[in-house]
């Protein structure tokens, strides 16, 4: 028989690490949380908030340049119709792939440490979505005709294709984006609330008081609200997996060879996982040091997703692996040869290997745990996976389409400037709306955080 | 239980109770359903596992409704769908029929419409029930409060609640291990 102490201590080894450290209560969480909103922001803010706002004017003036000029400004011609803005757009919506999945996947799973993560994760997953949705808007050439794309009457009595696997991603984008806000929305309400509570009597006590919508927190409120949360991570969870299966079917229901694989949409949404996580820790990490989240953004938070990057960054590999094996199994020519022309004698081999490079090696190192310790070794692999997925749409595209069927049809794509300046521009877009959701809205999940602290539960004593 | 003071007419809400942990809060929510009260909240900032077992509340019935909005969201795309691809606009293309068999085609965007007007009925229809928006109530009259959405417990009792009594409710509150009691009153 052991003594008391005795199996305290051994179990110390086997319990589980606890979510927010140093033994943080309820109070220290919210002025934490809150603090980052009401004090001033610090220089670093301003260097990120400020760059972010000059950088979308540029993406707004190259818009205004692009439907005043025509779409002949980009770099796109026969046979790459497709290049960087739709590159572009696969980037972005990959992104905001991993907040929608923390927030719906990790939640139905019970992955307690999602709560620290969430909210900021899913802002990030909005802002992305915003940024992919630019492009194939403008992509379509005329740009104030997009509303052709909604399902609505006109006067030629023409209606949409809905066969067409582009009018499934218009359905599956816009779905994702909308089903996004309502559940950011929704977890936020009692947040919101928190902020008006802590507000002087004003403008801003007021618009976080509407936007709270009168929350009291009661569990008669507390106990349907939670039933609207599970359900809305349940809906969301296969609307997770849809929305970047819909984006893959753009390419593989075409019979362009290279894309044409069944592999897609498991590989795209896998991929997707992998770059959203990756940029998930590429702005978590530094918004940790900067506002002092240490106690809640624990090393277990990054430790887990760094998990989650070895494991899908492998998957695509797998994918990489086994479409060229696919393109030699399946004895089709030009699949052989558009595998051929992407890895070994094309144009663009040298992308390939770089997302080669940057998705399935470089990842590889969180295999090691030291490697998932030391935050600069994290961020340098994120910011390659961030890099390395960008290649993969590229490859995917420009390279299939540089060598058509006949000879005759091939072409080398490069961007113009408009192309470049929209690319940077979107990322500084990016930027500003993430500095503006740190500025006026809580980064971190305050009632979820609270809700996974040991002493939340009703049966819990402080005396064991 | 009217009282005049300067020239608004107040009138008694209730009572809120504060308490400073979940654990004591949630034996005091037995209490108080033990006691007998009906027309009482327990409110925290989160949201306390098994309190509605405590409080003696059912589970939601907020996901029959969005099962009813789910299911409006597949008829409306299968309609919208079949209505213009069959009825009004039919096209050969992609080797699909433009008949009943081409189903298959239109399963994408009946599952998002799906996702979609379920998602909007969860919103909505939870916003009917637990009573928001409103742009005012009673309790944030009350100092102790707002302590509910930072590190308290508060239990909140109406006054139209058959057991309350003025006295009667204050004790009881303060039997059950309330730290502090303050009486709400509402203008008229």
């Amino acid at each position: 028989m052991s003594t008391q102490p005795q199996v305290e201590q051994d179990l110390r080894g086997v319990a589980r690490e606890p979510l927010v450290l140093s033994g943080r209560d309820y109070k220290w969480i919210t002025n934490r949380i809150c603090g980052v909103v009401e004090n001033k922001q610090p220089l670093i803010w301003w260097l990120v908030a400020v760059p972010g706002a000059l950088l979308s004017l540029v993406l707004l003036f190259t818009l205004v340049y692009l439907v005043s000029t025509g779409v002949g400004v980009w770099g796109l011609n026969q046979p790459i119709a497709w290049g960087w803005d739709i590159t572009n757009f696969v980037f972005w919506i990959g992104i905001g792939h991993a907040g929608t999945l923390i927030s719906a996947i990790l939640f139905l799973t019970r992955q307690k440490w999602r709560t620290s993560v969430n909210r900021a994760a899913e802002a990030m997953t909005l802002f992305a979505v915003v940024c992919a949705g630019i492009y194939p808007g403008f992509h379509v050439g005329r740009f104030w005709m997009v509303w052709f794309l909604a399902p609505v009457p006109n006067a030629n009595a023409i209606w949409q294709n809905f066969k067409s696997p582009l009018l499934w991603d218009v359905f599956a984008v816009s779905t994702y984006f909308t089903v996004s806000v309502i559940f950011w929305y929704i977890g936020l309400i009692p947040d919101l609330a928190t902020l008006r509570d802590r507000c002087k009597p004003g403008l801003k006590k007021a618009l976080y008081g509407i936007f709270a919508l009168g929350w009291r927190g009661g569990n008669r409120q507390w106990r349907h609200y939670e039933m609207g949360y599970l359900l809305l991570a349940a809906l969301s969870t296969p609307l997770v997996l849809s929305v970047h299966s819909v984006v893959s079917f753009d390419f593989a229901t075409s019979v362009v060879p290279g894309w044409h694989t069944t592999i897609f949409p498991p590989y795209f949404v896998a991929g997707a996982i992998f770059g959203g996580f990756a940029m998930v820790l590429t702005l978590m990490i530094p918004c940790r040091a900067i506002y002092g989240l240490h106690d809640m953004l624990t090393p277990k938070h990054i430790d887990n997703m760094t998990k989650i990057i070895v494991l899908t960054g492998t998957i695509v590999g797998y994918a990489y692996l086994m479409e060229l094996f696919i393109a030699f199994y399946g004895g089709n020519p030009f699949e052989v040869d558009a595998f051929h022309m992407r890895t070994v004698s094309g144009p663009y081999v040298w992308s390939y290997w770089a997302m080669m490079f940057c998705n399935v090696i470089a990842p590889q190192a969180f295999w090691i745990p030291w490697c998932r310790k030391n935050l600069v070794v994290v961020m340098c692999v994120c910011m390659c996976v961030n890099t390395g997925m960008w290649y993969e749409r590229f490859v995917i595209i420009a390279t299939t389409l540089a060598r058509d069927f006949l000879p005759g049809q091939w072409g080398y794509y490069e961007p113009t400037w408009v192309e470049i300046a929209m690319f940077v521009g979107s990322h500084g877009l990016f930027l500003f709306l993430f500095a503006m959701f740190i500025r006026f809205l809580p980064m971190i999940a305050i009632s979820e955080v609270k809700g996974v602290l040991p002493q939340s539960d009703p049966h819990y004593h402080p005396a064991h | 239980m009217s009282v005049i003071t300067e020239d608004k007419v107040k009138r008694t809400w209730g009572y809120v109770a504060e308490f400073d942990t979940a654990a004591s809060v949630y034996e005091a929510a037995k209490a108080m359903r033990e006691g007998g009260y009906r027309r009482w909240d327990v409110h925290s900032p989160f949201p306390i596992h098994g309190m509605d077992g405590a409080m003696g509340l059912g589970p939601s019935f907020l996901s029959r409704i969005v099962f009813c909005g789910g299911l409006a969201g597949s008829l409306t795309a299968l309609l919208l769908q079949f209505g213009t691809q069959v009825g009004l606009y039919p096209t050969i293309v992609q080797g699909k029929p433009d008949n009943l068999f081409t189903i298959p085609a239109f399963f994408p965007v009946t599952f998002e419409l799906t996702i979609l007007f379920s998602a909007f009925t969860i919103l909505f229809s939870l916003l009917v029930i637990i009573r928001l928006p409103r742009l005012h109530h009673p309790l944030f009259e009350s100092k102790l409060f707002t302590g509910f959405s930072d590190d308290k417990f508060i239990i909140s009792v109406e006054a139209r609640d058959p057991k309350f009594a003025r006295e009667g409710t204050r004790e009881f509150l303060q039997s059950i291990g309330a730290k502090q009691v303050e009486l709400v009153e509402e203008e008229l």
